[in-house]
């Protein structure tokens, strides 16, 4: 039941935006259901547990780790969970008319946090406590940042953010050492085993922690005042009723077995009793209502916090009541000051005057509230604060069972009877500059729109049962007496009730009242009081110091790891591998002896050749003269490829390099002549340094390695695989477009990307160049050998260029057909194909330009790019719809009768007579569609782009025989002068 | 198995000639960089495949004689993507030179403000001091 309630919570929050948009402000009342389900069902358990007995509900979760959704309602439980459902129905019912626009955002997290805190006061698994525990801080994080345009906002959020999850991770560390400890992470089986020793204080001190900052406790209060950002019915509900509560839930929890660690007991009386003391006091100094009511709160806490970790049975009873009482006057006042925000526009004291009149229901039920915080017989704060100086009192007398010297105890007293002075004396504050005058002649408030009925009906509910509960002492104490007996600690304590007699109590009582009146009556004086207290550095500023101090090590960190510059960067990733691999190297015992010189003497004169260029590229200044040497050892490596063995990679190497050539001498003739000349400084020596230890440790390294192998390689088998499977005798061919199928299809998406991304650096815009119409008969005269050499300068055009591209152009395309199809058989494939035709265009383009290029082109380069893709992934998904695997190769053998066997002069040839398809060759024809229009993309864009660029003046123009160019702005005023 | 001298003294050379081109500022020349040394990485993939033989092309050699195909294929893959890859980079060169008037990488511009902030001890930009005031108009928001 309880898993499903907590469920239903989130799936209601999770709907908010769709319910707002369906019911607009109604959608609260709808949301309001969850935790009225939870409230209904919680008062069917009320016999049950009041009686001592517990409902458990478990559900498995992380079994491995014996963590389960593992709930536990004792007493204890049930009246928090009671509080929060309860409080939960009357806050969002007064959303309702609170949200004028209702904010779905807040809507949602609202009854989702109602359903964490609901999770985290009945959780009995402390794993699962934990979970809820931080979910109600993010919660309470994501509505108190509700305008993250605020800077107020944002800031507060952050604070109570990072105080509570600060506390909480010391509790993680607590709850993960009991788990240790004690075996188990069921709170009531710890409790049962009463842990002691070092470990079991260090973690129950730990979970202290967690607890104090979620109660907002000093040290820890200060996000408490910040966090009043939030919306006040949020403020309400959260930092007033519930989720502040649950650090005292949990102390209240652990306090029987826990109050008498070495420390406990100490810490959670000064800190308790220094936070009540902080929290009244700087509540006097509060102009803002909310904030007058959020340091209020910080008292109470304090206050409670103190009682029920004391861990006697009169401290344990006066606690849960004082918890009670304190949720039903503080959410009544925090709802109030909302309806007075709504009806006003203010919440300032000092503005407010005269609602005593405007808004009389308002200021009654105010009135019970205020009257019950300061501890006013009848009201249920009185009897509460009554049982708690009782129990304090007891204490004094004669310690009550818990060893505390009686000079303490009488000191802890007086503070306590000084704080509720305090509490006396905001109460008043609060209650007359909410509704009082100002001055006598002081003209009331206007009170814009004056609350509706439902608006007021929840604060009404809860202030009145603060007048109600105080008559019912009777049955609060009998509801109290199972949490209460189970405290072995202490005496059995009194029933609570108005009246004792006259007593040490009421006469304390006595005194707080009258020293609360008095300082309302000379608050002038505490006023000027207040202001002559030095200015001392306090958590606040500690948690502003640490925050700096993180973030400044922060920057400090980053400037020193993160230089900005891709030399070091990059100087970083190589020492590494010199330090690993290097390093590896230096440890052998053993180095290889059987090496060889050489293969061929060839591939020593080639590999001579190639270091020859490699070692000139580093003095080399002009770019093209670095791109022509780098081509040299491009087409050394190929020879080296074919020596070893490798004719498909010597084959696609010479292309590629080919085709690199081409591309970049068409960039690099538009960029400046030489390279940027660099000041000889001493980063060279260390670069060189640095270049040397690397190219000797990957020689050494692939000595060692290939020398030392011992394995037989991982391809053996793949040669006969290739014609069964793939039906191919080029086994790297069937690899490709076969066995390795899938590297392929990503590869050629690279390709894509790679020729998209060029195409956009050079158009900018659009990809899709207005493509004018073709036509056909642009060169008329008919000795022309191309089409549209007639539109060219004449002297740029060469006529021995023409006729060789006019001769070469049908050549090539039929070889880079032949390679296409015979790849699958014979050195060639897609690839190497789709290069040369590609190359076919550059040719076209170098002899005649920009408009041969789109004569030339079948289509426009994106089509292509699109068609291969679509080709190659349909050959991969088509056998797979036929019922195959993705990528499935089918042999098909055609034979042409006729043309198998054509007599010819020269004998009988096979003319394509008898074909051996592969269905695989569909992906290959793909892949070369895709080479192709990549080709095509980079002609298109490094060529007729960037000589669209030049013929615009949209590139700075190379100042001759310079390492600088003229700009382009200076070009363009030059042109206009 | 026995070790080619000549090829893995190629490599190296190729490979330091990379790391050294590859430090500099150009954008040309790191490309230079990056090719030369993907080329030395391609003929390390050669060695590791195992001795010289014959093209492993079924029914024109014998099989034992062959090279590993394997690792054929993928230096393949290789060369394709690294030309497609270095088509990109030099339209960054000349896209940085039709901005800048150079293809230099310069250092980043953020780094170097983060370098300054340490200097001066300073905090981030992200940073924002949480304080809050007691009763400050700040606080009053919704």
């Amino acid at each position: 039941m309880l898993l499903s309630l907590i469920a239903l919570h989130m799936v209601l929050g999770m709907g908010a935006a769709v319910s707002v948009r369906l019911l607009g402000r109604n959608a609260f009342l709808l949301v309001a259901a969850a935790p009225a389900i939870g409230f209904g069902w919680l008062w069917s358990l009320a016999p049950a547990v009041i009686a001592g007995a517990a409902y458990v509900e478990i559900a498995p979760w992380i079994p491995s780790l014996d963590v389960s959704l593992a709930f536990h309602v004792g007493l204890l439980q049930w009246l928090l969970a009671m509080l929060v459902t309860g409080i939960g129905v009357i806050v969002l019912v007064y959303c309702r008319w609170y949200f004028t626009r209702p904010p779905a955002r807040t809507l949602g997290l609202l009854v989702a946090f109602a359903g964490a805190m609901l999770g985290l006061v009945t959780a009995d698994d402390l794993v699962v406590l934990y979970v809820f525990w931080e979910l109600t801080t993010v919660f309470s994080y994501l509505m108190i940042g509700h305008d993250s345009s605020r800077r107020a906002n944002r800031a507060a959020a952050t604070t109570a953010l990072i105080v509570t999850t600060t506390g909480g991770l010391a509790m993680l560390i607590g709850i993960v050492g009991f788990g240790v400890t004690t075996g188990t992470f069921r709170l009531h089986a710890i409790l049962a085993t009463e842990p002691t020793g070092p470990a079991a204080t260090a973690c129950a001190l730990l979970m202290l922690v967690g607890a104090l900052s979620k109660s907002a406790l000093a040290p820890f209060h200060f996000w408490l005042p910040g966090a009043m950002a939030a919306p006040t019915p949020v403020s309400a509900y959260l930092h007033a009723a519930t989720m502040v509560k649950a650090g005292i839930y949990l102390v209240a929890a652990l306090a029987p077995v826990f109050a008498s660690v070495p420390g406990w007991r100490p810490a959670l009386t000064v800190l308790g009793a220094a936070t009540m003391l902080l929290g009244g006091w700087r509540s006097l100094r509060q102009n803002d209502l909310k904030l007058l009511l959020a340091y209020g709160t910080v008292s109470q806490l304090g206050f409670i916090m103190l009682l029920v970790g004391f861990g006697t049975q009169s401290a344990g009873q006066a606690g849960l009541a004082m918890l009670l009482a304190h949720a039903l006057f503080k959410a009544t006042l925090f709802l109030t000051v909302g309806v007075i925000d709504h009806a006003t526009g203010t919440r300032d004291l000092t503005k407010l005057s005269g609602l005593v009149r405007k808004l009389p229901v308002l200021a009654v039920v105010a009135g019970l509230a205020a009257a019950s915080m300061a501890g006013i017989p009848p009201l249920f704060g009185f009897v509460a604060k009554e049982a708690a100086l009782d129990a304090l009192v007891r204490v004094a007398i004669d310690s009550d069972g818990t060893g505390v010297l009686p000079a303490p105890a009488v000191l802890l007293v007086a503070v306590i009877v000084l704080g509720s002075m305090l509490t006396a004396a905001y109460s008043l504050r609060f209650w007359w500059g909410a509704f009082g005058y100002r001055r006598r002649s002081a003209a009331p408030t206007i009170v814009k729109h004056a609350p509706e009925a439902g608006f007021i009906a929840g604060p009404a509910l809860l202030g009145v049962s603060c007048l109600v509960a105080g008559f019912l002492g009777g049955p609060v104490t009998g509801l109290l007496e199972s949490y209460t007996s189970a405290i072995g600690v202490g005496a059995h304590p009194h029933t609570l009730a108005l009246w004792h007699g006259f007593t040490t109590p009421l006469a304390l009582s006595a005194v707080a009242l009258t020293g609360g009146a008095v300082l309302f009556w000379q608050r002038d004086v505490v006023g000027r009081v207040q202001g002559t207290f030095p200015q001392v550095a306090a958590a606040n500023d500690f948690y502003r110091w640490s925050m700096r101090l993180l973030d400044v090590l922060a920057v400090e960190v980053t400037a020193r790891t993160q230089r900005g510059s891709l030399a070091s960067y990059l100087s970083v990733i190589l020492s590494v591998f010199l330090l690993t691999v290097g390093g590896t190297l230096m440890l052998l015992p053993v180095w290889p002896d059987r090496l060889h010189a050489f293969d061929t003497p060839a591939q020593v004169v080639v590999g001579a050749v190639t270091c020859l260029a490699a070692l000139s590229l580093i003095t080399v200044r002009g770019r093209i003269r670095a791109i022509i040497t780098v081509g040299v050892t491009g087409y050394g490596t190929a020879l080296l490829f074919l020596m070893h063995g490798a004719p498909d990679l010597a084959l696609t190497q010479v292309l590629v390099e080919t085709a690199s050539l081409l591309v970049f001498l068409l960039v690099m003739r538009t960029l400046p002549k030489y390279f940027t000349d660099r000041p000889l400084h001493s980063s060279r020596w260390w670069r060189m340094l640095l270049a040397i230890s690397v190219g000797l440790t990957v020689t050494a390294s692939i000595l060692v390695s290939t020398t030392s192998r011992v394995a037989e390689r991982s391809s053996l088998g793949l040669e006969k695989a290739a014609y069964e499977f793939g039906y191919g005798r080029n086994v790297v061919n069937v690899i490709l477009v076969d066995t390795r199928a899938w590297d392929t299809l990503g590869e050629v998406s690279v390709l894509i990307i790679a020729a998209t991304g060029v195409a956009s650096l050079i158009f900018l815009r659009s990809r899709v160049q207005r493509r004018p119409p073709r036509t056909r008969a642009t060169n008329q005269s008919s000795g022309a050998w191309l089409r549209t050499t007639g539109a060219l300068d004449p002297a740029a055009r060469s006529l021995v260029f023409e006729v060789v591209t006019r001769l070469l152009f049908s050549v090539m395309i039929l070889i880079s057909l032949y390679l296409l199809v015979a790849g699958h058989n014979s050195p060639g494939g897609g690839f190497a194909g789709g290069l040369v035709a590609g190359l076919a265009l550059m040719v076209r383009y170098l002899a005649a330009g920009a408009k041969e290029l789109e004569d030339a082109a079948p289509t426009d380069a994106g089509r292509l790019l699109g068609t291969g893709l679509f080709v190659a992934v349909g050959s991969a998904a088509m056998p797979w719809v036929f019922g195959g695997r993705i990528f499935q190769s089918y042999d098909i053998h055609v034979t042409i009768p006729g043309l198998d066997a054509v007599a010819t002069p020269w004998g009988v040839v096979n003319v394509f007579g008898d074909l051996h398809l592969v269905s695989s060759t569909v992906f290959d024809i793909g892949v070369y569609l895709i080479v192709l229009g990549m080709m095509f993309d980079l002609v298109r864009s490094l060529g007729a782009g960037i000589d669209q660029h030049a013929e615009d003046e949209r590139t700075p123009l190379p100042r001759p025989e310079s390492t600088t160019a003229l700009s382009v702005s200076a070009r363009q005023n030059g042109g206009s002068r | 198995m026995s070790g080619n001298l000549t090829l893995a003294i190629v490599a190296g050379v190729l490979v330091a000639s990379g790391v050294y081109l590859l430090t500099e500022r150009s954008l040309t020349r790191i490309l230079i960089g990056v090719l030369v040394m993907g080329n030395g990485v391609n003929l390390l993939f050669m060695l590791a495949a195992g001795p010289a033989g014959n093209p492993p092309l079924l029914g024109m050699f014998p099989t034992e004689s062959m090279t590993d195909p394997l690792p054929q294929a993928m230096v393949l893959t290789a060369i394709v993507i690294t030309m497609a890859v270095s088509a990109f980079v030099v339209t960054m060169a000349y896209r940085s030179f039709q901005l800048n008037g150079n293809d230099e990488v310069s250092d980043d511009v953020e780094d170097r403000r983060i370098r300054e902030l340490a200097e001066r001890d300073d905090v981030s930009d992200s940073y924002e001091d949480t304080s809050f005031s007691d009763a400050g108009e700040d606080m009053v928001s919704e």
